[in-house]
C-alpha cells in the first residue's frame, strides 16, 4: 500500500533532485550558494552532505559561465541541474538560454542533445522589487527548443522535476517563490508527471480558468467563493507552458463556453494572449458565449511598497470578479 | 610555457600541409560558389589563418572536444570532418552534416568531437568548460578546446570562463586566434593593453604565445599544452598570432585596412611558410607539393559535386530536430 507524506513545495523539489541523483550518477547540481548556505530559498538544504561538494557545487557569481558549463557538460553526456538564484538573473546568461542550449540539437542536425535543467525562482510577493520579482516565462516560451515548466503544488513539482531531469532537452523549471513553503501530499512511491500535459485542478461547468503556478492556488480559492454564488469554475493548470497542452484548453472551453486566463506575469506579450489566440483560431471559438478575458499583472515593473506590489497583482478577489464579469 | 622548436617530423609536417591545402581549396571553392549565388546566406572565411586550425586541431585526439568560432571551416576540416557532408551543409542540402539546419556558421559533428561553430562571440569558452568538466568527472584523458578571436577577450564570458576553468581546474585549452581585427575594428582601438597573453595572468593560468602562421610551432605548442592540461588538470591559454587575408564576411569592402598591409601578410602565408620549411629540411620536393595541391583540389572538387547533386531538405520535416526524443 502506498502512503503519502505531507511536505512543502521546496522539500518536494529537493526530493526529486535527490532521487534522481541517487538513480543516475550523471546528475549533478550547480549554482550560487547551494551548498552549506542551502540556496537562497533553502531548497538544497543538506544535499551536499549526502552527495558531496563534487556533485552539489557552489559556483562563482558567473551565471553565463556556469550555465554555459552546464550546457557543455550536458552535450558531453551529463545531466546537470543548474540553479539560477532568481529568474531575473537569466538576463546575465541570456545568450546561453536563447542562443546556445535550445538551438544545438536543431542546428547540429539532431546529433547533439542538451539534457539540462535550469531551476530558478520566479514571481513576486516577497517585497524584493523590480529586479528580483519578475515572471519571465513568456520570453522563454518564444524560444523553440526549450521546455518551460511551472509547477503549482508539491506533488506536481516533484513529478515534473523528475521528468525534466530525465528529458533530453533543456528545460527551464520556474519555481514559485511564494509556494516554496506551501504544503501538500506527496506519495512515497516513485512517480513521474509527463511534460506537456495540463492538469484539471477543479472540474466545473460555467467558466474555464486557464492558469499556472501560484495563480492556480489563488484561482482554486476564488472558485470556492464563486461556488457559493452558484458559479462552477473549471481550473486548467497548464503545468508546462512550452510545449503548451492546447487540447486541454480547447476541450474545457468547449464545455464551459467561457474563458478567463490568469497569470502573474504582466499582461502585454504574456501567455494569456497566446492562449486566447489558440482559442480564437480553433473551433472552440464558436462555443464561446462571452469574450475571453485576461487577468494579469499591470504592465509596470514590480513595485517595492507592499501596497503597490499587492495592488498590481491578480489576487483571489480580482479573479472572482473577473469570472463574474465573464459569465455575466 | 616555453615551447622550443622541435625537430621537424615528416609525417606531422605532411599532415599539417595536407590539411592546410584542403582548407585553402575548400574555402576558395566556397568563395567561388558564393559569388555565383549558389551558396546563400553569409560565410566567414579564414584564408590566411589555416596554420592555427591545422596546428591546433592536429595536436588533438579524436576524443577531444573542439568548439569553434563563426570562422570555423578550417577548424572543422582539421578536426576530421567529412568534407563532402560539410560542403553539402554549406550548400544547404539534406546530406549536409547538420541536415542543412546550421550552415557555414554552425558546422558540427559530435562523432569527431566537433561541438559546433558558433554564431555568437565568446560562448565557446564556457561550453568547453562544461565538456572538460564531464571529461574530468569521468577520468577521461582528454581535453576540451575553445577557439575564439582577439575580439572575444573583451566579452564578459571570456573572463567568467577563464576564472571558472582556473578555479575548478578544468582541462580546457583556450585558443585565441589573434588576427588583430574584431570585424573591422583594430585591436589597438579597443584595448589599452594589446598584449593578449597577459589576460591569463589574473587567472594564474599557464599560457603561451606563438606565431600562428607557423603550423609546426602551433602544433608543438598545443601538443605540449594538451599534455600539461591533462596531467595537471588545468587550463592553458594560448595566443596564436595570425592574419585574416580574406574579408570578415561577404559585406567586407576592406575599407579599414590597406592593400599594403594585406600584401605584407600574404608574404607570411602559412602554407608557403610550411612548404618552405619542408623544402629546406628536405622533407619533400616541389613536385610532391604540387601533387598534394592537386589532391586537395580533387577532394574539394568531388565535395562540390556531391553537394550540388544532393537534394534539398524538405520543409515538411522541419519539426523533426527541434526537440530530442
Amino acid at each position: 500500500m502506498s502512503t503519502q507524506n505531507e511536505m512543502t513545495y521546496a522539500q518536494a523539489i529537493k526530493e526529486a533532485m535527490c532521487e534522481e541523483m541517487r538513480r543516475d550518477e550523471n546528475v549533478f547540481l550547480m549554482g550560487e550558494d547551494i551548498g552549506v548556505y542551502r540556496g537562497a530559498f533553502g531548497v538544497t538544504q543538506d544535499m551536499y552532505k549526502e552527495f558531496g561538494t563534487e556533485r552539489v557545487i557552489d559556483t562563482p557569481i558567473s551565471e553565463a559561465a556556469f550555465v554555459g558549463c552546464g550546457i557543455g557538460a550536458a552535450v558531453e553526456g551529463m545531466r546537470p541541474i543548474v540553479e539560477i538564484m532568481f529568474s531575473d538573473f537569466m538576463s546575465v546568461c541570456w545568450d546561453m538560454i536563447l542562443n546556445q542550449a535550445p538551438k544545438m540539437h536543431f542546428m547540429f542536425g539532431g546529433k547533439v542533445s542538451v539534457p539540462l535543467v535550469i531551476r530558478t525562482a520566479s514571481g513576486c510577493g516577497t517585497g524584493a522589487a523590480a529586479q528580483h520579482s519578475q515572471s519571465l516565462e513568456a520570453m522563454l516560451c518564444h524560444i523553440p527548443g526549450l521546455k518551460v515548466v511551472v509547477p503549482s503544488t508539491p506533488f506536481d513539482a516533484k513529478g515534473l522535476l523528475k521528468s525534466a531531469i530525465r528529458d533530453n532537452n533543456p528545460v527551464v523549471f520556474l519555481e514559485q517563490k511564494l509556494l516554496y513553503r506551501t504544503k501538500g501530499m506527496v506519495p512515497d512511491r516513485e512517480y513521474l508527471i509527463p511534460l506537456g500535459k495540463a492538469d484539471t485542478k477543479r472540474i466545473g461547468t460555467d467558466c474555464t480558468i486557464v492558469t499556472y503556478g501560484r495563480m492556480t492556488q489563488l484561482s482554486l480559492k476564488a472558485a470556492e467563493t464563486l461556488s457559493n454564488e452558484g458559479i462552477s469554475c473549471e481550473i486548467i493548470d497548464l503545468r508546462t507552458l512550452l510545449p503548451l497542452d492546447r487540447m486541454a484548453v480547447l476541450e474545457s472551453v468547449k464545455k464551459t463556453k467561457h474563458l478567463l486566463i490568469v497569470h502573474e506575469a504582466v499582461k502585454t506579450g504574456g501567455l494569456g494572449g497566446e492562449i486566447a489566440a489558440e482559442v480564437a483560431e480553433s473551433d472552440a471559438f464558436y462555443y464561446l458565449d462571452a469574450p475571453i478575458k485576461r487577468l494579469a499583472a499591470e504592465d509596470v515593473p514590480v513595485p517595492f511598497s507592499a501596497v503597490l506590489e499587492k495592488g498590481v497583482l491578480p489576487d483571489e478577489e480580482k479573479i472572482a470578479s473577473a469570472v463574474r464579469e465573464v459569465v455575466g | 610555457m616555453n615551447t622550443a622548436r622541435k625537430n621537424m617530423d615528416e609525417t606531422i609536417s605532411r599532415k599539417l600541409l595536407k590539411n592546410m591545402l584542403l582548407c585553402r581549396k575548400f574555402e576558395e571553392n566556397v568563395q567561388y560558389y558564393f559569388s555565383l549565388g549558389m551558396i546563400h546566406g553569409t560565410c566567414h572565411l579564414g584564408i590566411g589563418e589555416e596554420a592555427t586550425a591545422a596546428g591546433t586541431c592536429g595536436a588533438l585526439l579524436p576524443d577531444d572536444d573542439m568548439f569553434a568560432t563563426h570562422r570555423g571551416h578550417n577548424a572543422a576540416i582539421c578536426k576530421g570532418i567529412d568534407i563532402n557532408h560539410m560542403m553539402a551543409e554549406i550548400f544547404g542540402k539534406s546530406t549536409g552534416v547538420c541536415k542543412g539546419h546550421g550552415g557555414s556558421m554552425h558546422i558540427a559533428d559530435k562523432d569527431v568531437g566537433i561541438l559546433g561553430a558558433n554564431g555568437i562571440v565568446g560562448p565557446s569558452l564556457a561550453l568547453a568548460c562544461g565538456a572538460a568538466f564531464a571529461h574530468k568527472r569521468r577520468n577521461e584523458k582528454c581535453v576540451a578546446l575553445a577557439f575564439f578571436g582577439d575580439g572575444a577577450t573583451n566579452e564578459g564570458i571570456f573572463h567568467e570562463s577563464m576564472n571558472l576553468a582556473s578555479v575548478w581546474g578544468l582541462p580546457v585549452l583556450f585558443i585565441c586566434t589573434n588576427n588583430t581585427y574584431g570585424m573591422s575594428t583594430h585591436i589597438s582601438k579597443v584595448m589599452k593593453d594589446t598584449n593578449l597573453i597577459d589576460r591569463a595572468v589574473p587567472y594564474k593560468m599557464k599560457s603561451a604565445e606563438v606565431d600562428g602562421n607557423d603550423a609546426l610551432l602551433v602544433y608543438n605548442t598545443v601538443k605540449e599544452a594538451r599534455s600539461y592540461a591533462i596531467e595537471n588538470s588545468e587550463p592553458v591559454f594560448i595566443v596564436e598570432d595570425t592574419y585574416r587575408i580574406s574579408g570578415h564576411s561577404k559585406s567586407d569592402a576592406n575599407l579599414y585596412r590597406t592593400k599594403e598591409e594585406i600584401s605584407e601578410w600574404k608574404k607570411k602565408d602559412p602554407i608557403l611558410n610550411l612548404e618552405k620549411q619542408m623544402l629546406e629540411a628536405g622533407l619533400c620536393s616541389t613536385e610532391e607539393i604540387r601533387q598534394l595541391e592537386a589532391e586537395a583540389a580533387d577532394t574539394v572538387k568531388a565535395a562540390v559535386a556531391y553537394a550540388i547533386e544532393s537534394p534539398y531538405p524538405k520543409v515538411e520535416d522541419i519539426y523533426e530536430d527541434v526537440y530530442a526524443e
